[in-house]
C-alpha cells in the first residue's frame, strides 16, 4: 500500500443531539473531517406509539446520527474513547462503534493516496 | 384516439362560442332601454327591478362566495395532510378537479337541476340550461336583493365542496378516470336533487317544512352517508391495519382545518342572504359551535387516550362547525354552545365505528359530516326557535313536537337516497372501468401512478 501505515473506518452511531458534541471531541484530537447520515436504526431501545384518530402506529425505528472518520490505525484507540465518551448518556439506545479496515484513500483534488488523503 | 379526443375538444370549444354569444344577449334584458350617462355604458344597474337590489346584501353574499370556494382548497391541505407522503398530489388533485368539473356541470345544467323550475317536488327542469333565466336582476324565490346570478355562484360553492368531502372516505385508492366520472355524476344525480328538496322552490322537504339552514342535510349527510357507501364497496385499503398510515404533514392538515373555520363563516352567515341581523347570529352561532367542537373532542381524547392531540382539537372543531351547519340560521348562541359540545363528543364516537364495525373510512367522513349533519337535523327540531329567525319555526323546546318529526324524515329519506344512489353509481363504473388501483399502482401512490408527479422534491 503506498503513503505509509494502515488506515481504519470509524463509524458510530449516535443519539442525535449528542452530534454537536461529538464534533467538538474529535476535531480536539485533530480529526481532519467526518461524513454524517441521519439514519433509523433499533437495538435495545424500544419505540414510541402515535395515535392518530384512535389508530395506534407502534413506531420501532428511531431515528439516530450516523458519523464516519476514516483515521490512521495508531489513533483509532483515541478516537473511539473520544467518540464513546462524548456521546455516552448513560441511558439505553447510547449507540455503538464499529471499526473496520480501510484498503486505500484517495484525495480527489490532489491525487493524494493513504494517509496523506485523510 | 387522441385525434378523436382532439375532436371532441374543438366541438366543445365551437359550442361554447355559440352558446355563450347566443346566452349573453338574453340574459342583459336587452328589451330595456339602456341610457348612457357622460360617456359611461350604464347598462344594468338602470334596469327595472334593479332597485330591489341592496348593496351590502350582495356585497356579503359575493364574499361569502368567495369564502366557501376558499374552504375547498383548504379541504384539499386538510386531506392533503392527512394521507400518506405518495399520495398528497393526489388526494389534493380530486379537491382542485371538483372545483373545476363541478362549476362547469353547475353553470350548463347544475344549477337548473336543483333550484329551477320544479319537476313534482322532486327535481329542477333544464329551463335554466346554461344559466338561461338567470340574470341579474333578483329571484324573489331565493333572495329578492341581491341578483339571482350571485345567489346562483354562491350555491355553486357548496356543490363543489360536497363531493369533495365524500371523496375523503376513499382516499389513496381510486383511479383518477373513475373519480372523474364518479363526482360528475353524482353532482347530477345525488347532490342537485337532494338540493333541490330542501332549498328549490317548490322543493318537497322544503314544502312539508324542513330546515336547513346551510347545508346539514344537502351538503354534510348526503356526503357523509354516500361515503359509507363508498367506503363499504371500495374496500379497504391494501396493508390496513398493519402497514402505517399515518398522517405524512399534520401541519398541512392544521393550515386547511383553519382555513375551512374561516371559510364557514361564509358558509353558515352567507345564507342568511342578507347582511343584518340574521347573518350575524349565524356568525356568532357558527363560531361557537366550532370552538365548543374542538374544546369537547380535545378533552375526551385528553381523558380517555392521556393526551390531547393537534389531529383532534382540529377534527372536534370541524365536527362542531358541520353540526352546526343547518340549525346556525335557527338557534340560540347558548344553544349552539351544547350542539357543539355535544358534536365533539358524537363525532369521537362515530369516528371510532369505523374500527367497530371493519370498514375503512380513510379521512372520517362518515364520523365527522354524517354524524354531524345527522345530529345537527335533527337539533334544529329541538333548538329552532323563530325568535332568531321567523321564517324558521320552532323546535320541541320552544313548544312545537311537529318539527322534530319532519327533519327526522327528511334525514331518513336523505340517508337512503345518498346511500342507495351512491352504491348504484359506483357499481355501474366499477363494471364498467373499475374503481380501484391496481395493487402496483396503490403501493407507487396516487401521484406517480395516476399524475406523474412527486409532492417533494427536496
Amino acid at each position: 500500500m503506498e503513503g505509509g501505515g494502515e488506515m481504519k473506518k470509524v463509524e458510530a452511531i449516535i443519539k442525535p443531539f449528542k452530534l454537536d458534541e461529538v464534533k467538538t471531541a474529535l476535531s480536539a484530537v485533530a480529526v481532519q473531517g467526518m461524513t454524517v447520515t441521519e439514519v433509523r436504526g433499533f437495538g435495545r431501545q424500544k419505540g414510541h406509539k402515535e395515535v392518530y384518530r384512535g389508530a395506534e402506529y407502534v413506531v420501532e425505528l428511531v431515528p439516530k446520527i450516523k458519523i464516519e472518520v476514516v483515521v490512521p490505525d495508531q489513533t483509532v484507540t483515541r478516537v473511539v474513547e473520544t467518540i464513546a465518551k462524548a456521546a455516552k448518556t448513560g441511558k439505553i439506545g447510547d449507540g455503538k462503534i464499529f471499526v473496520s479496515p480501510v484498503e486505500e484513500a484517495i484525495r480527489i483534488r490532489t491525487s493524494e493516496r493513504g494517509e496523506g488523503a485523510l | 384516439m387522441k385525434k378523436g379526443f382532439g375532436i371532441f375538444i374543438g366541438i366543445c370549444l365551437l359550442w361554447g362560442a355559440v352558446v355563450g354569444f347566443a346566452g349573453e344577449k338574453r340574459n342583459l334584458n336587452t328589451s330595456s332601454p339602456i341610457s348612457v350617462e357622460q360617456g359611461k355604458a350604464a347598462a344594468p344597474s338602470s334596469l327595472p327591478g334593479s332597485s330591489k337590489i341592496n348593496p351590502a346584501d350582495t356585497a356579503w353574499i359575493l364574499m361569502s362566495a368567495a369564502l366557501v370556494m376558499l374552504m375547498t382548497p383548504g379541504l384539499a391541505l386538510f386531506y392533503g395532510g392527512m394521507v400518506r407522503t405518495k399520495n398528497v398530489l393526489g388526494t389534493i388533485m380530486q379537491s382542485f378537479m371538483v372545483l373545476a368539473v363541478v362549476s362547469v356541470q353547475w353553470v350548463l345544467f347544475g344549477y337548473s337541476l336543483a333550484f329551477g323550475p320544479t319537476v313534482g317536488g322532486i327535481i329542477g327542469d333544464l329551463s335554466w340550461f346554461g344559466l338561461q333565466g338567470v340574470g341579474l336582476l333578483p329571484n324573489p324565490d331565493y333572495a329578492e336583493t341581491v341578483p339571482h346570478q350571485a345567489f346562483m355562484i354562491f350555491q355553486a360553492m357548496f356543490a363543489v365542496i360536497t363531493p369533495a368531502l365524500l371523496m375523503g372516505a376513499i382516499a389513496e385508492r381510486m383511479k383518477f378516470k373513475a373519480f372523474f366520472f364518479f363526482i360528475l355524476l353524482w353532482s347530477t344525480l345525488v347532490y342537485d336533487p337532494i338540493a333541490h328538496w330542501v332549498w328549490g322552490a317548490g322543493g318537497w322537504i322544503r314544502q312539508m317544512g324542513g330546515l336547513d339552514f346551510a347545508g346539514g342535510i344537502v351538503v354534510h349527510i348526503s356526503s357523509g352517508v354516500s361515503a359509507l357507501a363508498a367506503a363499504l364497496l371500495m374496500g379497504k385499503r391494501k396493508g390496513y391495519g398493519t402497514e402505517s398510515m399515518a398522517p405524512h404533514s399534520l401541519p398541512m392538515t392544521i393550515a386547511g382545518a383553519g382555513i375551512l373555520w374561516f371559510g364557514w363563516f361564509g358558509f353558515n352567515a352567507g345564507n342568511a342572504v342578507a347582511a343584518g341581523m340574521l347573518s350575524t347570529s349565524a356568525f356568532v352561532v357558527t363560531h361557537i359551535a366550532g370552538a365548543a367542537g374542538a374544546l369537547s373532542w380535545a378533552v375526551v381524547e385528553w381523558i380517555y387516550k392521556g393526551k390531547p392531540n393537534t389531529l383532534g382539537a382540529a377534527s372536534g372543531a370541524v365536527a362542531g362547525l358541520a353540526t352546526i351547519t343547518p340549525a346556525s340560521g335557527f338557534v340560540t348562541p347558548m344553544a349552539a354552545l351544547f350542539i357543539g359540545l355535544t358534536a365533539g363528543v358524537f363525532c369521537y364516537v362515530g369516528v371510532f365505528a369505523k374500527n367497530k364495525f371493519g370498514y375503512d373510512d380513510s379521512l372520517d367522513v362518515v364520523g365527522i359530516h354524517g354524524v354531524g349533519g345527522t345530529w345537527g337535523a335533527l337539533a334544529i327540531g329541538l333548538f329552532a326557535t323563530k325568535a332568531i329567525n321567523d321564517a324558521g319555526n320552532n323546535g320541541l323546546f320552544f313548544g312545537n313536537v311537529d318539527l322534530l318529526g319532519v327533519q327526522a324524515l327528511a334525514v331518513l329519506v336523505t340517508w337512503a337516497y345518498s346511500f342507495g344512489m351512491t352504491f348504484i353509481l359506483l357499481k355501474i363504473l366499477d363494471w364498467t372501468i373499475g374503481l380501484r388501483l391496481s395493487e402496483e399502482d396503490e403501493d407507487s401512490g396516487l401521484d406517480l401512478s395516476q399524475h406523474s408527479e412527486t409532492g417533494y422534491n427536496f
